[in-house]
């Protein structure tokens, strides 16, 4: 916050508020900057593989057990309409921490995360076609061995589809949580906010959006490449 | 959490210009004008995507908007907008509040609409070209009602997370029911803020119920199979899960 006041917003304002000034910004506040990314890596990947975690087996209980699955979804769909902010500030209350915790913005991200992937795993599963199963099954595959080593390879795909909007949407989430207060790339966008009082100061925004978008790309990259080494065989079948 | 609960129950905080009421009819304003522009131009782009088939990386780029961090995004419109406008009210504010909901809109309904004409059984499509019918009856009279549940469910996400984003206007000055939050915040007002979450989602549940409600006439029994309680199971609504899904990380 207080770094990025070192820039002078006087007469040289008008050159030195361009976007393009954003690496000089960028080199100015380094270390800061780099927390922040660094925070706001953390705070996006961690609730997406924690959010697989727990998914993982509701979704599988969900198809296992047809009845559950209609409760499920609305339920999840539910969790869905609490807009992030208030779930950031709600936080403290549920978990008796401070209202700047990142803890906060780890957890309410992880219930996101949890509300979409539950209802991608159970459809995932669902779409293995049934002679498969029954193939694994006629080999001797126990349940859970079809589980493991049959139908979740087969929902590779799809459960992928599903991590890549839970990644890219919690990499845009998190950045809410900066504007009350909690450290992460989103303290750009308050910076420049409020150093944009005598006219548009634009450097700290624009790193903080060429940040965003480049750590959003990056998951992105870093899902599907888990994919490919996850599922060898569909390289296969399409290089024929 | 009892103190949450008094201030929800305190009449003064209910009335008045920056009272719970208005600010609940600013927030509906806000959500209203942008999803009606928002469904105005994704609606029938993605009718005619899905239609002819042409132009799906549209609805690519589209969700690669969704990438673009929506608090940075407003911040940026403001404070360019802001040196062009003076003193014409709040539409220094409005105007950044709203180019950003409608392009938090438009992705949501056009890849559902998009994937709901897609997704019609090519033999009802070809049934309906056999009987005689034109493009345009084809895709008025079978793929649009065909459609309708996906793009419902479309219409219906844009409007959960155009009602939730629009929470952050109140952070560059605008009203809503963000203003709670926010100033509960600058005030260490416990209560104040939690009661300004909890308004934003009860509103985003009942507007989501309307909806539904409004989804449950409007889709023929033919299509959702509500006249039949087998029909209606997961079985049918996963095919159109997954490749909602799918066309989402697009």
């Amino acid at each position: 916050m207080t770094s990025g006041r070192m820039t002078p917003a006087g007469t040289l304002a008008d050159s030195n508020s361009s976007p393009l000034k954003l690496f000089s910004y960028f080199s100015q506040n380094r270390s800061e900057v780099l927390s922040w990314l660094g925070y706001h890596a953390w705070l996006s990947a961690l609730p997406v593989l924690a959010g697989l975690l727990i998914a993982l087996p509701l979704g599988y209980v969900a198809r296992r057990y047809r009845w559950i699955y209609p409760p499920m979804v609305t339920l999840t769909g539910l969790l869905y309409t609490i807009p992030s902010i208030a779930l950031f500030v709600a936080m403290p209350g549920i978990l008796g921490t401070q209202i700047l915790d990142p803890i906060n913005v780890a957890v309410a991200l992880t219930v996101y995360t949890v509300a979409l992937l539950v209802r991608v795993v159970a459809d995932g599963l669902g779409a293995v076609p049934e002679d498969v199963s029954q193939a694994a099954t006629a080999m001797g595959y126990t349940r859970f061995q079809r589980l493991l080593r049959v139908e979740l390879p087969i929902s590779i795909p799809v459960i992928t589809a599903g991590l890549r909007v839970a990644a890219v949407s919690n990499v845009s989430l998190v950045a809410v949580a900066g504007t009350i207060g909690v450290p992460e790339l989103g303290q750009l966008f308050s910076n420049g906010f409020q150093l944009s009082v005598d006219g548009p100061y634009y450097p700290p925004i624009a790193l903080g959006l060429v940040l965003c978008v480049l750590l959003a790309l990056a998951f992105d990259g870093v899902i599907l490449l888990a994919n490919r080494a996850a599922t060898p065989w569909r390289r296969v079948a399409s290089a024929r | 959490m009892s103190s949450t609960f008094s201030w929800l129950n305190d009449p003064d905080n209910w009335h008045g210009a920056d009272g719970i009421l208005s600010r609940v009819g600013e927030h509906l304003q806000y959500s209203a004008i942008a999803l009606g522009i928002g469904a105005v131009i994704a609606f029938p782009l993605g009718l005619l995507i899905g239609h002819t088939r042409r132009g799906s990386w549209l609805v690519s780029a589209a969700n690669a908007l969704r990438a673009l961090p929506t608090i940075g995004l407003l911040v940026l419109l403001y404070v360019i907008i802001a040196p062009q406008i003076h003193g014409r009210g709040n539409a220094v504010y409005l105007i950044p509040t709203e180019i950003v909901l409608v392009l938090l809109a438009i992705p949501p309904i056009l890849a559902n609409t998009y994937a709901g004409v897609q997704n019609v059984d090519p033999a009802v499509r070809d049934a309906a070209t056999g009987m005689g019918m034109t493009g345009g009856q084809v895709l008025g009279r079978v793929e649009l009602p065909n459609a309708l549940p996906l793009i419902f469910s479309g219409l219906r996400s844009a409007t959960l997370q155009v009602i939730a984003t629009a929470t952050i206007a109140a952070y560059i000055g605008l009203g809503g029911l963000g203003r709670f939050v926010y100033d509960g915040q600058a005030s260490q007002d416990f209560a104040q803020r939690t009661s300004g979450a909890i308004l934003v989602a009860a509103l985003a549940v009942v507007v989501d119920f309307v909806l539904a409600t409004v989804q449950r006439y409007a889709v023929s029994r033919g299509v959702s199979g509500r006249f039949s309680r087998r029909a209606a199971g997961p079985a049918d609504a996963l095919g159109a899960n997954v490749a909602q899904v799918e066309v989402a990380a697009g």
